[in-house]
């Protein structure tokens, strides 16, 4: 019934972008979902963005994807978290309406020209000759197409658990997908369990917020997409509050009751992101954790409570919440829960995120181990364009670790592989000073434009964008203030004074004068946007350090542009470890660079393979 | 399959015992064509109930003879061993056979082995198949290079330190306590919503500095490390006839004589390498300049002016039973500013020397009387040498000392880093750029003990190994 080129399965945050990426790059692409009720589901905490994941959004908006545009439209509070720190690791974040950002999304999937979208579970893929050709329905109805993105989310074989109780859910209650499970095992797809957990929903008139310190918003409103430059709105506090000893005790009493201490879960949780049982039991010498209260929409008056992920029995949770001050008359209206589900080992697959052992699928989202609506649509754009790519027998696209945290999060997943539910932060990005989230666009955007998908006016945006920072940086490093007004100005910024004129430039460099601050004795300047103010400052401030870390890019690429065969003969290699050799067989790397981030691929190992390297090298010179 | 490669392991000359180690698949084969094991011999003896052992019986030694198969003709009684790779030093298989240590032994022996297949190692091959094996580390593997090269029992006392991976661990040491700082500061850049203790600047500053010192004091024993590795230049300066070739006499016959006369680069120069207390001290002398013409008194200044200005340490000679001639104070002039030892020989003569000139032109010498026909004062000049190699720092039996240059390089990168790090700390610097710098520190460490790969220890390798001929 129908002939698609790309299928996608599952329309969460994954299968949203991977559909309208491959969508709008022209091909004739299909969604399925298990229920339209979970496209573009936040069945967990109700806010996009955090550190790391707010550059994963920034970048998937440079690269023309759809969540900043769709948390936009529907942010209740938004928040630039790290301002005490610098603006490398400044991270945007914003409290969702889950309904309304479900609603908008799946609007945008509706009006998308070359996108169907169909309620209908996919419970098996058409292989032939080792490269996939089409979808089974439930229904049994059979889509032909020449690719497949899989993005399955938690649904996957889904249990949910409450204390001793089990059963098959996907999330929210929602349908879980067994069949597809079923029969992916037996194409010989390797699966394996992962859990994630959920607090519970409560009402959130039964809190009382005068008990708690509220979480307002910031004044001054920062969008998530390149696309917008300013949102006015009025805003929805966020409330805190702690547990205390009492909290504790009930969950430590109740320990064996979860579902997780009681031994019921087989599935490996994300350290990270800790349930409270968790938190309480690792950290006993902890007196206190922190509850932020967060609403889960406009329209409705459910309140998440942030931070106190649960597997324990319904009652228990009712105790202890009860225990938290301003929770005491809490009622509660959805338990929490763990969930256990399928996933594959990202490990099995290329970097363009096609499946190592069957042609043309594609994997994207929690079922490759990650976890978080960010990591799951960074991945997802990255399947569709790559989809498209193999149709049209292109080079994948591959973003690497100094381009993108989009390329630090596949090059983790896919070389390093993970033990547990991945999260993105900056720290695991190497070169952060370089990635930040006001720069992504700079970053991406034209690589996006040149592939077809970022639009003509984003990447006029762009451009735009770039020339007026040039210009006025050029402008900062000429325009020189004499020494007087210098001197007085620093005077009031508590910095030493000058003997000389110095330039604007020289002024912005100090720690205690900013863009903003300097605009006292800089009435000339040209109207700029925040967001381009803000990239302008880093470049000047940290001139310095963004080069040192440019050199340090150098030498991660002559690393990176060492390329390797994939069709390299491990074993012939002496010396290098029988467990490198098994890695290295299996995981094909591309790179020297990539090599030496595979677990289990020691620094000896890889100094064995450079010089092999480099012998045969020198022996190709000599025999020519 | 890797060629099989052999040498004579033990320094050549007349030793108790000597061996030849053979290391590659052939070992094996090799052992048991030439080894005849005693219990064989027993064996055809009649001597039944003796314990039939196989020659290559992994890490046992046997006592037998090397016989050539092809003539039956017995080479030497030895003690071999064959162990199995890759539990050895190159991973591969190897054997050694203990000879007698005559060089007349260890060369037959040698050259039946290499007729049974194996090909003669290159100088250090065996350390080169340890490092590509993966067996040793960069750092252990230059240790190796350096012991092979080590001129005094100072010196390879250092390379032991540095093999046995006792440098490395002092690395590795500091490196975790950076590691320390860089997961503070990512737990406060990724968590900002938790409730973590936020950094406090003078504690980041506090460790970092502590950190620093522990690499400054590496980079100190550098100077010394080095001076014990390749020697301590010192120059005998002085007029003619005032005891220059006494002096090196002297010094010749207190110490062993580690290597014997080595032609300078001109021929009026005299370059000798003594051992003074376990370091290796290199003398040139630049005596013998003065019986080939009128000159000759301008050509010593320069002479002296030259190999001065190269040196560790000047030994000024002077005549104690003269008065300060114009060209001593010339000399003194050309040799100002270096350190140096003024040693006023001849003082069994009567005495006519005043010392309050020289300790006021050459202002930080230190003056020894001596007199080199009996021997005295010769003690002092030793004593004075070791103070000077060791700088002033206690010399402790087990301080670790820097002896590799490229070593002392990365750690003055790492200081740097820490250093540019703290600067950031004392101005208030947001923590991502403080830690660029943390992070820089804690990579050049890592490239000491090659736990950070970059490319550039491929060019350092063939450098050192000479791969890929």
């Amino acid at each position: 019934m129908g002939e698609y080129d790309v299928i996608v399965v599952g329309a969460g945050h994954a299968g949203c972008e991977a559909a309208l990426a491959s969508a709008r790059l022209g091909k004739k692409t299909l969604l399925l979902a298990i229920n339209l009720e979970s496209v573009a589901m936040m069945p967990c905490n109700p806010s996009i963005g955090g550190t790391g994941k707010g550059h994963l959004v920034r970048e998937i908006d440079a690269l023309g994807g759809e969540m900043g545009i769709n948390i936009d439209k529907t942010f209740i509070q938004s928040k630039m978290l790290n301002t005490a720190k610098g603006s490398a690791v400044h991270s945007l974040r914003a409290q969702a309406d889950k309904q309304l950002y479900h609603q908008e999304m799946k609007k945008t999937v509706e009006k998308q020209k070359n996108l169907d979208l169909k309620q209908e579970e996919a419970t098996d893929i058409i292989i032939n000759g080792g490269k996939v050709e089409g979808v089974i329905t439930k229904t049994r109805v059979e889509y032909k197409c020449k690719a497949v993105i899989l993005a399955t989310g938690t649904f996957l074989r889904g249990r949910i658990f409450i204390g001793s109780i089990s059963y098959d859910s996907g999330p929210n209650g929602l349908s879980p997908s067994i069949m597809l499970a079923d029969n992916l095992k037996k194409h010989g797809l390797p699966l394996r369990r992962f859990k994630t957990g959920t607090p519970a929903r409560a009402l959130g008139s039964s809190v009382d917020k005068s008990k708690m310190k509220e979480q307002k918003g910031d004044d001054i409103i920062t969008p998530f997409s390149f696309m917008n430059d300013n949102i006015e709105k009025e805003q929805i506090s966020c409330w805190l509050t702690y547990t205390n000893e009492k909290t504790h005790d009930v969950i430590r009493e109740n320990l064996e009751k979860s579902a997780l201490y009681g031994g019921y879960i087989e599935g490996i949780g994300p350290r990270y992101c800790p349930s409270i049982e968790d938190k309480v039991n690792r950290f006993s010498d902890k007196k206190r954790h922190q509850l932020f209260v967060e609403p889960e929409g406009t329209d409705t008056d459910e309140v998440y409570l942030q931070g106190m992920a649960t597997s324990l029995p319904e009652d228990i949770q009712e105790d202890f919440y009860k225990t938290i001050e301003g929770l005491e008359k809490l009622k509660i209206v959805r338990p929490g829960y763990a969930i256990e589900y399928d996933c594959i080992d990202p490990q099995e697959l290329k970097m363009s995120l096609e499946n190592r052992s069957i042609e043309n699928l594609f994997c994207a989202g929690q079922l490759n181990g990650s976890s978080g609506y960010e990591e799951a649509a960074a991945q997802g754009i990255m399947a569709g364009i790559n989809a498209v790519l193999k149709i049209d027998g292109e080079e994948p696209f591959v973003l690497d670790r100094s381009e993108a945290y989009i390329g630090v999060l596949i090059d983790d997943l896919v070389t390093k592989g993970t033990g547990e539910p991945y999260r993105i932060m900056t720290s695991r990005a190497e070169y952060r000073l370089v990635l930040r989230q006001d720069n992504a666009d700079i970053r991406l955007t034209e690589k996006s434009y040149i592939l077809g998908l970022a639009s003509k006016e984003r990447y006029e945006r762009v451009i735009r964008k770039k020339e007026i920072i040039g210009k006025e940086e050029k402008r900062l490093e000429t325009t020189r203030i004499d020494r007087e007004t210098a001197n007085s100005f620093l005077k009031k910024t508590g910095g030493a004074g000058v003997k000389n004129s110095v330039t604007l430039s020289e002024l912005l460099k100090r720690p205690e004068v900013s863009y903003e601050r300097l605009k006292e004795i800089d009435r000339e300047r040209p109207e700029m946007k925040k967001h381009e103010a803000e990239e302008l400052q880093v470049r000047i401030k940290y001139k310095g350090y963004i080069e040192k870390q440019l050199a340090q890019i150098e030498r991660f690429r002559k690393m990176e542009d060492k390329k390797l065969d994939e069709n390299m003969n491990y074993r012939e290699i002496q010396g290098i470890r029988e467990e490198a050799k098994q890695k290295l067989e299996a995981l094909k790397p591309l790179s020297l660079g990539q090599a030496s981030r595979i677990s289990g691929v020691s620094p000896a190992d890889i100094n064995v393979l450079m010089i092999w390297l480099e012998k045969k090298k020198r022996e190709k010179k000599e025999s020519k | 399959m890797k060629d099989t490669i052999a040498a004579v392991s033990t320094a050549y000359g007349e030793g108790g015992i000597g061996i030849v180690r053979i290391s590659g698949d052939a070992a094996e084969q090799i052992l048991t064509d030439i080894f005849v094991p005693a219990f064989d011999a027993a064996l055809k003896e009649g001597h039944k109930n003796q314990r039939k052992k196989k020659v290559g019986e992994n890490r046992k030694l046997i006592y037998g003879t090397i016989t050539d198969p092809k003539t039956g003709e017995k080479i030497d009684e030895a003690l071999a061993v064959f162990m199995k790779g890759p539990a050895t030093y190159t991973k591969e298989d190897i054997v050694e056979i203990n000879c007698h240590g005559s060089i007349i032994s260890l060369r037959k022996t040698l050259a039946l082995v290499l007729s049974m297949g194996a090909r003669p190692a290159e100088k250090g091959e065996f350390t080169k198949r340890a490092f590509i094996n993966g067996r040793l580390d960069l750092s252990q593997a230059e240790a190796v290079i350096d012991l092979i090269k080590a001129k005094t029992d100072k010196g390879f006392g250092l390379a032991m330190d540095q093999l046995s991976g006792k440098y490395s661990k002092e690395i590795a040491d500091i490196r975790n306590r950076i590691k320390d700082i860089l997961v503070q500061i990512a737990v406060n850049i990724d968590y900002p919503d938790e409730d973590i203790e936020s950094i406090v600047y003078e504690d980041l500053k506090k460790s970092s500095s502590q950190i620093g010192d522990m690499i400054g004091f590496l980079i100190d024993s550098a100077n010394t490390g080095r001076i014990i590795k390749e020697g301590l230049d010192v120059v005998i300066v002085g007029r003619p006839n005032v005891g220059k070739s006494s002096l090196m006499n002297a010094l010749l016959r207190e110490s062993r004589a580690i290597v014997t006369e080595i032609p300078g680069t001109t021929r009026d120069t005299i370059e000798e390498t003594i051992s003074i207390k376990g370091i290796p001290v290199k003398i040139t002398d630049t005596a013998g300049i003065h019986d080939t013409d009128d000159h000759i008194e301008r050509i010593g200044i320069e002479k002296s002016k030259s190999a001065s200005e190269k040196a560790d340490l000047i030994v000024f000679m002077l005549d104690a039973s003269q008065k300060l001639t114009e060209e001593d104070r010339e000399i003194m002039e050309a040799i100002d500013g270096k350190k140096t030892i003024v040693l006023i020989n001849k003082t069994d003569l009567q005495k006519k020397l005043e010392t309050d000139e020289i300790k006021k032109t050459l202002s930080s010498c230190y003056l020894i009387e001596t007199s080199l026909l009996s021997g005295e004062g010769l003690s002092e000049i030793e004593e004075e040498i070791e103070k000077l190699v060791y700088g002033g720092h206690v010399k402790q039996e087990n301080s670790l000392l820097v002896t590799n240059a490229r070593h002392e390089m990365l750690l003055k990168e790492a200081a740097k880093a820490l250093d540019d790090a703290g600067k950031m700390i004392s101005k208030g610097e947001p923590l991502e750029f403080i830690e660029v710098d943390i992070k820089r520190s804690y990579d050049f460490l890592g490239e000491i003990t090659g736990e950070t790969v970059t490319d550039d220890i491929i060019e350092e390798v063939f450098s050192r190994f000479c791969l890929g001929k």
